[in-house]
């Protein structure tokens, strides 16, 4: 192509621009059917519509007057709150499925969330001998299908006669354990980017001011590093409380079931009532509450508001998906 | 670095439990005997297990099972998520902000619950038959018992938002300026995207492709609740079935290990391509 061929195409001009001008109907479509993109538009609401209208239609089902799952019976909230006996507050399973989903969730944060910092930490400072394979480590539970944490640390537990794993029984101990482990990465992830974005230069200023390397630490790295600290915490509970197949695993009987296992052992059976919907509605509703939160802290107290664009970046990395 | 010491306790150890539990025997009450000395290993478990799962043996219906089924997963995870990471990461506009919003909900939305939504409107007497029947089809299939496309429907369902927000990501960073180059320089739209935009988005369609892979084919809680019947079984449903379901510890230990060889050659291939495509951006 020559200079004298050359025209000013319509997709240079900046975006919003060259999609304002609707020019004749098919032919300009199939010339270019991505410059305006109604295809695209089309795939992407199907999509949405596709991905989120199922869970509303479960949701709408906890509802449901009948005792069906699938047909509806009319409005009632008898199955939330209703029913004295099998409603989802009164029922002992549902109500035990969903105290111990918060104990693991609160005893996971509390010990995941530091040393995940800690790690993160010490992965940033370590160099030389060592620190490839620490980092590979860590990244290992993120690369593994679930099932092949989950059946090592179950043959640990159940057929490893030595300490410290004869301390720990299938049942709460191993449940926090596996927990702990897998959601240790998500931390380290987190924390590090975090670290990345703050760089060296504060802590060398302390260190220049007369701050001895822990006193650094705790005076200046923390207190910036605060707001991932909390938002990982978030994380791990949103982590802990979604789990399924580690928890399932670890656990021994009846009264270390957590909600997520209980809909897993219940949604065939032809007995659940909608309490069952109900009760994965809490689920969700706990879950988007703890990201919704763990979002405004990072951005919030991390002073990220900047753009949107930079608040919407940080809600897909605290996603855990940064490639 | 009591962290390091935790993953090496919690992970690695176990690992090499479920080695030693594959290469070990049995003790007289039929109890698996690890074999910590890799001298002493016994390989019966583990030939039993690659042997069965080769094309003929026990477990090869699983093995093919989960090769067809991630596959048409990652298929249509591909044709349905790259339209949609496309749209939102680069024609949006205003709308932007709303859609990344709605796109990670269903990442946040426990998987058990969006089971649970579709067992619900599969089931007999349930919306999707009821919308058939509407449509004169008077004898609608049974979707939730043994029916391979329900739990390629649930698969892809379930971790399709694990392949859209990385890719997302992948074209969102993509600079607008190179594409306009490639367009100032004569290139057609269809051939900006086919030169420009795909090859630049590449890592992060490896990077979703692994995410949404890797889970796949351990999963077997999609398969027991949309499917529960041994025609859809999978690789994940057989380790499941040995190890909880209690008497052979040993045989799903191997199993496990199959797994990873499997992973491993795909992982391997990943790393290779990532690799190629960092030089070539470097170029």
């Amino acid at each position: 192509m020559t200079v004298t061929d050359f025209q000013p195409s319509p997709a240079a001009a900046p975006p919003s621009q060259r999609q304002a001008p609707r020019r004749g109907g098919i032919f300009a479509w199939l010339r270019n059917p991505w410059g305006q993109p109604r295809f695209l538009v089309g795939v992407t609401w199907l999509y949405l519509a596709w991905a989120l209208v199922p869970v509303a239609i479960a949701i709408l089902f906890s509802f449901n007057n009948g005792k069906s799952r699938s047909v509806w019976q009319g409005f009632s909230i008898r199955w939330w709150w209703g029913n004295p006996t099998q409603s989802v507050f009164h029922d002992p399973s549902y109500t035990s499925a969903l105290m111990h989903s918060l104990l693991l969730a609160g005893l996971d944060m509390a010990i995941a969330t530091p040393l995940g910092v800690l790690l993160a930490l010490g992965l940033a400072r370590w160099r030389g001998r060592g620190s490839g394979a620490a980092n590979s480590l860590m990244l290992i539970p993120l690369v593994t299908p679930e099932i092949v944490m989950a059946v090592s640390l179950f043959v640990v537990f159940t057929q490893l006669a030595v300490l410290p794993f004869t301390l720990i029984k299938l049942g709460t101990t191993a449940q926090v354990v596996g927990q702990v482990t897998f959601s240790l990465s998500y931390v380290v992830v987190i924390i590090r980017s975090r670290l990345a974005s703050i760089g060296t230069q504060y802590e060398e200023a302390a260190r220049d001011l007369g701050a001895s390397p822990i006193q650094a630490v705790r005076l200046v790295l923390v207190p910036l590093l605060m707001p991932a600290i909390l938002s990982s915490t978030l994380i791990v509970f949103a982590l802990s409380i979604d789990d399924f197949v580690v928890t399932q695993y670890m656990s021994s009987n009846s009264s270390t079931t957590t909600i997520p296992m209980y809909l897993y052992s219940n949604a065939r059976g032809g007995t659940s009532t909608p309490a069952l919907n109900a009760l994965a509605t809490i689920l969700v509703a706990v879950t988007l509450i703890g990201i919704v939160l763990a979002y405004l802290l990072y951005t919030v107290l991390g002073k990220r508001t900047a753009t949107t664009e930079g608040g919407l970046m940080a809600l897909t990395e605290l996603s855990g998906m940064e490639g | 670095m009591p962290g390091v010491g935790w993953l090496l306790l919690f992970v690695i150890v176990p690992a090499y439990a479920v080695l030693a539990i594959a290469f070990g025997r049995v003790n007289y009450l039929f109890q698996p005997v690890p074999f910590w000395n890799p001298l002493h290993w016994n390989p019966g478990y583990v030939s039993a297990a690659v042997s069965g799962s080769l094309p003929g043996g026990e477990y090869w219906p699983s093995i093919r099972n989960t090769l067809v089924f991630v596959s048409v997963s990652l298929m249509l995870c591909l044709l349905i998520g790259y339209p949609v990471a496309y749209y939102v990461a680069r024609h949006a506009g205003r709308t932007k902000s709303l859609l990344i919003v709605l796109l990670v909900i269903p990442f946040w939305v426990s998987y058990l619950l969006r089971m649970l939504a579709w067992i619900g409107l599969l089931s007999p007497a349930g919306w999707v038959n009821g919308i058939l029947q509407a449509l004169g089809i008077s004898n609608p299939p049974d979707w939730l018992d043994g029916n391979p496309y329900s739990v390629i429907l649930a698969l892809t369902y379930g971790y399709i938002p694990y392949f859209i927000l990385p890719v997302f990501a992948g074209l969102d960073r993509i600079d607008q300026r190179q594409i306009e180059a490639a367009r100032d320089l004569g290139a057609t739209p269809w051939r900006a995207f086919l030169h420009v935009t795909l090859p630049l988005s590449r890592p992060s369609i490896m990077a979703g492709s692994a995410l949404v892979v890797l889970p796949m084919f351990g999963d077997y809680y999609t398969n027991d609740l949309m499917s529960a019947s041994p025609k859809t079984s999978m690789l994940g449903n057989e380790i499941n079935l040995f190890v909880q379901g209690g008497s052979q510890i040993d045989l799903g230990a191997a199993l496990v290990l199959v797994l990873m060889v499997i992973l491993a050659v795909g992982m391997s291939y990943y790393i290779i391509q990532s690799a190629r495509d960092a030089r070539a951006l470097l170029a």
